[in-house]
């Protein structure tokens, strides 16, 4: 048997046994995973289950196992996510920690600061939240001026971020700085840590148009930041900064290829949802014109999935990294986006109802997904920013 | 298979990159066209294909092939059509050699399989019979008679039928126009008593044919597939073609997305290139992302044929109609960006936008495969 089988055959008799049984049904929105000082279980299976992944390190499989990783090889990981698939497995934690930061920690920070952030990362013991928008600074993220000051012994940090998601929540925060105002916009921006507990941080939740509120406008007042808590060296935050943008990109992609390539199974299979609302004439969903529109989204959700892999393909050949998060990022959220569209197409006013018992759960949770995923090709870069990015640093197209 | 070419593909696709760079960049098209050739291909430049064995890349060893699977015929094709290369590749290897891989005899398929590998013979398929592609909308009749079968009926759309040595007849022996089954396919010659070919000028200065049967004579085993059940060899078959088609164009779209690319970092107006325009930008970096899923369905697609995959049709449909919307969006603002040079017949642009509709028109436009796509996925 090939190692790999082996290590196949161990991932499964480990889940089987470490996985609880109320992990493998489909997750209410309530249940998501975030971990963190504050955490509260709704489910307490959850803890369970976060506990069990944690101590393997596979909260963050491809992280080095010196700071509390998995360890695992790209090979390995398939294999584990294809076993967490088959057994329908709830993602133990969500955690911006893993998606955004740690990744950036792993290439910029300092061996003492990966020792002591990244293990109650994968823990789910510390939650972040992403200080970066503000006011006057969103898609034109270098032009932000929340400033830190260096008072000899601690920066002084003052002034404010808006649309920060779960900043309400969150301990810690990931913060992007104006350390050097005279210099030019990007070269004075530096990458600060720092405990949302600090004496001067408030938060003020906003309220989104889908009902829930998940983010937040964050103000700082005189907080006091200890000189180690910066990343990478002074005034070299922008690199950071994009980096860390590269992998949120790619992580709100993976939300369009979705199983399968259909974007989208089960109650949010456009297919399988128009056969039920929509009806059904020989196999065919009735309304021809709504079928073909699906079938149209369906190959591209597939093509996407296969764009994906082959990128992933050529990575493993040895091509260089192509600036694939961008189109993925813009490809990958519009064609969230529609998905939903299409869901509501199909489902008439069974998807517009608010708050009633006459309708089910799933169709009023689709309703306030149909609204949140309108924030798809704004949050981590627009759209337009994206394609932005394609051109001139893909095509090479002039300024 | 990982969605990448293994090293033998590369190289023999760097190959037929200088080998069609040098022998037919798009003006050898256009001198087809102006010459109004009658083959349709020139045919000194088919026996140097020949000899560089392309012919026989999807045959299999035992019958004077190379194996290299369609896969390799793929990247050839996709390098033919950078420069729209014109010849009976499509005709007579991605059908021609398909069908008897798929549906002959053993006997037929000695004889015959060699033939196309040594660039020998010419095949084609004659199966549309209206405008718009509908494989089972076939009224061409085949019916027994004393001396085996005759077949009646008018054909159209016949690629590379003006020079076929042989013909591929789909034909019905039972039911009606429409009907799955009851279909048979006839290997006739296309030199018998009854058959009368017309070519036919296309605006992608490519050729084909109307054919006309008028009793002309078939034979019981010479056939392809099983009689009656003739649309399942068929529908295989057509698969492959689309695949292959779809690799085609692919060649065509990035050479049609690199021009405007580079003319929008070129052209000036308003005292600065034109690509430095957002309006023009954001299209070009969209048009990027649909070439870039482009190459992912072809090469999937060509795997799907090689690993013997069971969602092939699934898979052809996909990177067919992909493929026809892709070039369709490309040549249409390759043409738009290029301002008024791109209406000019000295531009090789409307060659693109040509071949981008009648590719389209071929095997299938892309509505047909999204309700084929429906149905194979089962809603
Ligand atoms: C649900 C949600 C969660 C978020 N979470 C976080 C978070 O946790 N932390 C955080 O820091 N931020 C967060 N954001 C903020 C997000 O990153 C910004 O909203 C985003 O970068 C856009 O900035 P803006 O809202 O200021 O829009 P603007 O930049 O003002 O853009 C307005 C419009 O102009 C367009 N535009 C701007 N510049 C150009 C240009 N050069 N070319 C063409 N079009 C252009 C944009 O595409 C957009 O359509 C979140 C946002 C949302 C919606
Ligand atoms: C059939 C035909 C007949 C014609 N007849 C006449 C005639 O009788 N008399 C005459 O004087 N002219 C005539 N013209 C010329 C016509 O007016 C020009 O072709 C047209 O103005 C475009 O200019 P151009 O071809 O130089 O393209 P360009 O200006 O080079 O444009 C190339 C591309 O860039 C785009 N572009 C340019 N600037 C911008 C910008 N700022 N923002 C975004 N996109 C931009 C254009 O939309 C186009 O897609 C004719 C053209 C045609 C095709």
């Amino acid at each position: 048997m090939s190692d790999l089988e082996q290590f196949r055959q161990e991932t499964r008799a480990w889940l089987e046994e470490n996985c609880p049984p109320s992990m493998r049904t489909p997750m209410p929105e309530d249940e998501t995973c975030w971990g963190g000082r504050n955490a509260v279980y709704k489910n307490p299976d959850s803890k369970v289950w976060l506990d069990n992944m944690a101590s393997r390190g596979w909260t963050a499989p491809m992280w080095p196992k010196e700071y509390g990783g998995g360890g695992l090889n790209k090979d390995e990981n398939k294999i584990l996510q294809q076993e967490l698939g088959r057994i329908r497995a709830r993602p133990a934690l969500s955690s911006f920690g893993i998606w955004m930061l740690g990744p950036a920690l792993l290439e910029f920070a300092s061996e003492e600061q990966k020792k002591h952030y990244l293990p109650p990362i994968v823990r789910g013991e510390i939650r972040w939240c992403q200080g970066y928008s503000e006011p006057g600074a969103g898609s034109d993220l270098a032009g932000l001026q929340t400033k830190a000051e260096d008072m000899g012994d601690h920066y002084l940090v003052n002034g404010s971020k808006i649309w920060t998601s779960y900043a309400n929540f969150a301990d810690w925060i990931f913060c992007l700085v104006r350390t050097n105002p005279q210099a030019p916009k990007h070269e004075g921006i530096s990458f600060l840590l720092f405990d949302m507990t600090s004496p001067g941080v408030t938060t003020k939740p906003i309220q989104l148009i889908s009902g829930s509120s998940p983010f937040c406008e964050t103000f700082f007042d005189n907080v006091k930041v200890p000189k180690e808590n910066l990343v990478g060296e002074l005034n070299k935050g922008w690199t950071i900064a994009k980096a860390l943008l590269q992998h949120e990109r790619t992580m709100i992609a993976g939300m369009g290829s979705g199983p399968g390539g259909g974007g989208g199974s089960g109650l949010r299979s456009p297919s399988v949802v128009a056969k039920k609302y929509a009806g059904e004439a020989d196999g065919r969903i009735a309304d021809p014109a709504l079928r073909d529109s699906i079938a149209a989204h369906n190959m591209n959700s597939r093509a996407f999935g296969l764009t994906v892999q082959r990128t992933t393909d050529e990575a493993k050949a040895g091509a260089p990294p192509g600036p694939a998060s961008s189109m993925f990022k813009y490809y990958g959220t519009e064609q969230n986006k529609r998905k939903y569209e299409l869901l509501l197409q199909a489902m008439g006013t069974q998807a517009l109802g608010w708050e009633d018992s006459t309708f089910e759960e799933h169709e009023l949770s689709i309703t306030r997904e149909w609204l949140r995923s309108k924030a798809n090709s704004i949050e981590g870069g627009t759209s337009e920013v994206q394609l932005n990015i394609i051109a001139k640093r893909v095509l090479g197209l002039p300024e | 298979m990982a969605l990448v070419l293994n090293e033998d593909q590369q190289q023999l696709k760097d190959a037929a990159h200088a080998f069609i760079q040098d022998k037919s960049p798009v003006s050898a098209l256009r001198k087809l066209r102006d010459e109004k050739n009658p083959d349709g291909f020139d045919r000194a430049l088919w026996q140097e294909m020949v000899e560089l064995g392309w012919p026989g890349i999807i045959i299999p060893e035992e019958y004077g092939g190379s194996e290299f699977g369609y896969t390799g015929l793929g990247v050839v094709l996709q390098e033919m059509g950078r420069t729209l290369t014109a010849s009976p590749i499509m005709s007579t290897v991605l059908i021609g050699a398909s069908a008897y891989m798929l549906g002959a005899s053993e006997v037929r398929k000695k004889a015959m399989l060699p033939e196309i590998a040594a660039g020998k013979k010419i095949v084609a398929l004659a199966l549309e019979e209206g405008p718009r592609h509908a494989p089972y909308n076939i009224a061409t009749r085949g019916g027994p008679s004393v001396d085996g079968y005759r077949i009646s009926g008018e054909k159209t759309f016949v690629l590379d039928g003006q020079v076929a040595d042989e013909l591929i007849v789909v034909a019905r022996e039972s039911g009606e126009p429409g009907d799955r089954d009851g279909l048979t396919l006839f290997l006739v010659d296309a030199n018998a008593a009854g058959v009368k070919i017309t070519p036919t000028r296309m605006a992608d200065s490519r050729n084909a044919a109307n054919i006309t049967f008028n009793g002309a004579s078939a034979s019981g085993d010479k056939i392809i597939g099983e009689k009656k059940k003739g649309a399942d060899v068929l529908d295989a078959i057509l698969d492959r073609a689309r695949i292959g088609l779809a690799a085609e164009m692919l060649g065509a779209i990035e050479v049609a997305f690199e021009t405007t690319v580079e003319y929008l970092k070129t052209r000036q107006q308003f005292g600065r290139p034109i690509g430095s325009f957002q309006g023009l930008a954001h299209r070009a970096a969209e048009m990027f992302c649909e070439v870039e899923l482009s190459k992912s369905v072809v090469l999937d697609a060509l795997s799907a044929i090689d690993d013997n995959r069971d969602d092939i049709a699934q898979a052809a449909s996909l990177a067919k109609a992909r493929l026809n919307d892709t070039f369709h969006l490309i040549s249409c603002e390759m043409l738009q960006m290029h301002g008024g040079i791109g209406m000019t017949d000295e531009a090789d642009i409307g060659f693109y936008m040509k071949r981008a509709r009648v590719a389209a028109a071929t095997f299938g436009d892309s509505a047909f495969h999204r309700d084929r796509y429906a149905t194979l996925e089962g809603y």
